[in-house]
């Protein structure tokens, strides 16, 4: 899988308040949530990006609350994928759980600038800077979350595992 | 192996795990709340079990925006309620019989020492304090789990912190906990199981080891444990409603990482914005005026937290420029700090009584901040809007030196008093 678009910068420590505040959490709609997307790291984020586009941040993306909003709020609002130079723990497995493509590169989030236009090569973990003609290396993906990739998700892997064991 | 590991094998039916392992282990209770239950809840109709794994080992716990703050908190504190009813759930905690989660489990005795849980809420981490295996999820995976009753794990490398020598006068869990996240950072001890010990932590009381093991998410951690000793099972005797398993790590287990931490030199502790890891001694912020004050949340809404905020307000009024606010952290707490007359010193002192929330710790309800206000409280995160206007400013304390500054009007500690 190819995924194509233009970055937008974040630095370390991106938490999951800053993602997506609290105060919007009396919804779990993800059209609503993807109103307020990175609202309080960037205020006018939501009315900048075009779908497609990416997140490119440096440490620890993701950290704090274990909300499952965050990640649903970044794919509802149309980017595409994030790569940072690492994830928080939490973040990173519901990222999985809910289809959200995640990279972790630090080299990628070390060069990549705003709005360098990059491409990324999902099953070989290659990234590309069509803007300086550069390349990374992604981190590869554990074997069980390519599973869950590969069945669909943790929904259609617990689904097809309950019916394997017959209940 | 660390505890931590022989836990996890236990529950994976194994003799043997070792750190990075997958593993897919049973758990004792699965829990989420009124913000992150309602996503685990459509994601589990959409599984198609026929029902959950366990009636009696889903807790749902409306505690966040509850008592529900608007209509669609109410709307989503509903989806609990009737998902529960449904599945005839018996851990559903109602407005008035509920707490702040993670201090009504453990008082409650529904976890216990060797339990695995899982729960969508970051802080599950806190009852490592009581020996158990316990980490935040998201709300997909406790979906799967309430279908299956098992989760699967990366098995995490154990980093060991050991405190010794006499904690300083005022100085609790709180302030090991923040000083060791100003040492490690807020990704310190990514992905890893934060095992507190040393003569400092075997003379902490629980309160003190369920604050700590709180905050281990704040240095990424995956969970934080205590080995279980003579006060964890005073603690449990009482209250636990399954059999307790106490745990005990093999002779000299493999640590990723060991630190030793003198307590006699750690301080009156306090986390500046906006990152839990922004460390200061409280006695160095004497000029930053505070607008309000916060004694509360599953890290520090405890009995013995809120009888350290009265000790220091009796017989003194909150300062003119302050609003203070102080939420005992389960109904128990609450009655108890009623029937002690705690809650008689705040009133008395002007301070404002709540019924259990989380209300104010996460910007929700119940003491939000407007632009350019400035809070003291003895919540876990102080992240850029986690307590109203993204321009406010939340600074972590334990309840001694919110309360001490509640007084000030301005960030200072219980000596500056006389206490």
């Amino acid at each position: 899988m190819l995924i194509r678009g233009k970055v937008w910068r974040f630095g370390n420590d991106i938490d999951t308040d800053a993602i997506i505040p609290a105060r919007y959490l009396n919804t779990h709609d993800p059209k609503e949530l993807a109103k307020h997307v990175m609202e309080d790291a960037d205020r006018d984020f939501s009315g900048k990006i075009k779908a497609g586009d990416l997140i490119v941040a440096g440490k620890n993306f993701g950290c704090g609350s274990s909300r499952e909003h965050a990640p649903i709020a970044i794919k509802a609002s149309g980017i595409h994928a994030v790569i940072a130079k690492s994830f928080a723990r939490i973040f990173y497995r519901n990222a999985f759980n809910i289809g959200l493509a995640i990279f972790e590169s630090p080299e990628a989030s070390e060069k990549i600038k705003e709005a360098d236009e990059i491409e990324i090569d999902a099953d070989k973990g290659v990234i590309k800077n069509l803007t300086t003609q550069e390349e990374y290396t992604a981190n590869p993906i554990p074997s069980f979350m390519q599973q869950l990739i590969d069945a669909g998700g943790l929904i259609e892997w617990t689904k097809q595992k309950l019916i394997a064991h017959g209940s | 192996m660390t505890i931590t590991e022989k836990i996890l094998a236990a529950h994976s039916g194994r003799k043997k795990v070792s750190p990075g392992e997958l593993i897919n282990a049973k758990v004792d209770l699965v829990l989420a709340n009124d913000i992150t239950a309602p996503i685990s809840i459509s994601e589990f109709r959409k599984i198609g079990a026929k029902d959950v794994f366990n009636k009696e080992r889903i807790a749902l716990i409306p505690d966040h925006f509850a008592p529900q703050k608007d209509i669609k908190a109410a709307e989503q504190c509903k989806m609990l309620r009737e998902f529960s009813r449904e599945h005839d759930l018996s851990l559903y905690f109602e407005v008035g019989r509920m707490g702040i989660e993670h201090a009504l489990l453990p008082e409650e005795g529904l976890v216990v020492p060797g339990d695995v849980v899982i729960g969508a809420d970051s802080h599950t981490c806190t009852y490592g304090a009581l020996g158990a295996f316990s980490t935040g999820v998201g709300s997909t995976d406790v979906a799967a789990a309430m279908a299956t009753g098992d989760c699967w794990f990366k098995v995490p490398e154990s980093m060991k912190f050991i405190y010794y020598g006499k904690l300083n006068k005022w100085v609790s869990g709180k302030d090991l906990i923040l000083h060791t996240i100003g040492d490690i950072g807020v990704d310190g001890a990514l992905y890893m199981a934060m095992e507190f010990a040393g003569e400092t932590i075997e003379n902490l009381p629980m309160h003190g080891r369920l604050t700590m093991c709180n905050m281990a998410i704040e240095a990424g951690g995956k969970s934080g444990i205590i080995v279980p000793d003579k006060i964890t099972r005073s603690y449990v005797r009482k209250r636990a409603k399954r059999p307790p398993v106490f745990y005990k790590p093999d002779k000299n287990p493999k640590y990723a990482e060991i630190r030793e931490y003198d307590c006699s030199k750690i301080p009156l502790t306090v986390s500046c914005p906006h990152l839990p890891s922004n460390t200061r001694p409280a006695a160095e912020l004497f000029e930053v005026a505070v607008d309000q004050v916060v004694i509360g949340s599953c890290t520090n809404g405890r009995l013995e937290d809120i009888r350290e905020a009265a000790m220091i307000m009796k017989g003194r009024k909150v300062n003119p420029n302050v609003r203070m606010i102080v939420i005992p952290a389960t109904q128990k707490i609450y009655r108890q700090a009623m029937k002690e007359k705690l809650l008689d010193i705040f009133i008395e002192a002007e301070a404002v009584v709540s019924t259990p929330t989380c209300g104010p710790c996460l910007g929700g309800h119940m003491g939000i901040l407007a632009k350019g206000e400035k809070a003291i409280a003895t919540t876990n995160r102080n992240f850029v809007g986690r307590m109203g206007h993204p321009e406010s400013e939340v600074y972590l304390s334990n309840p001694a030196v919110a309360a001490a500054s509640a007084v000030l009007g301005r960030i200072g500690t219980p000596e500056e008093l006389g206490l």
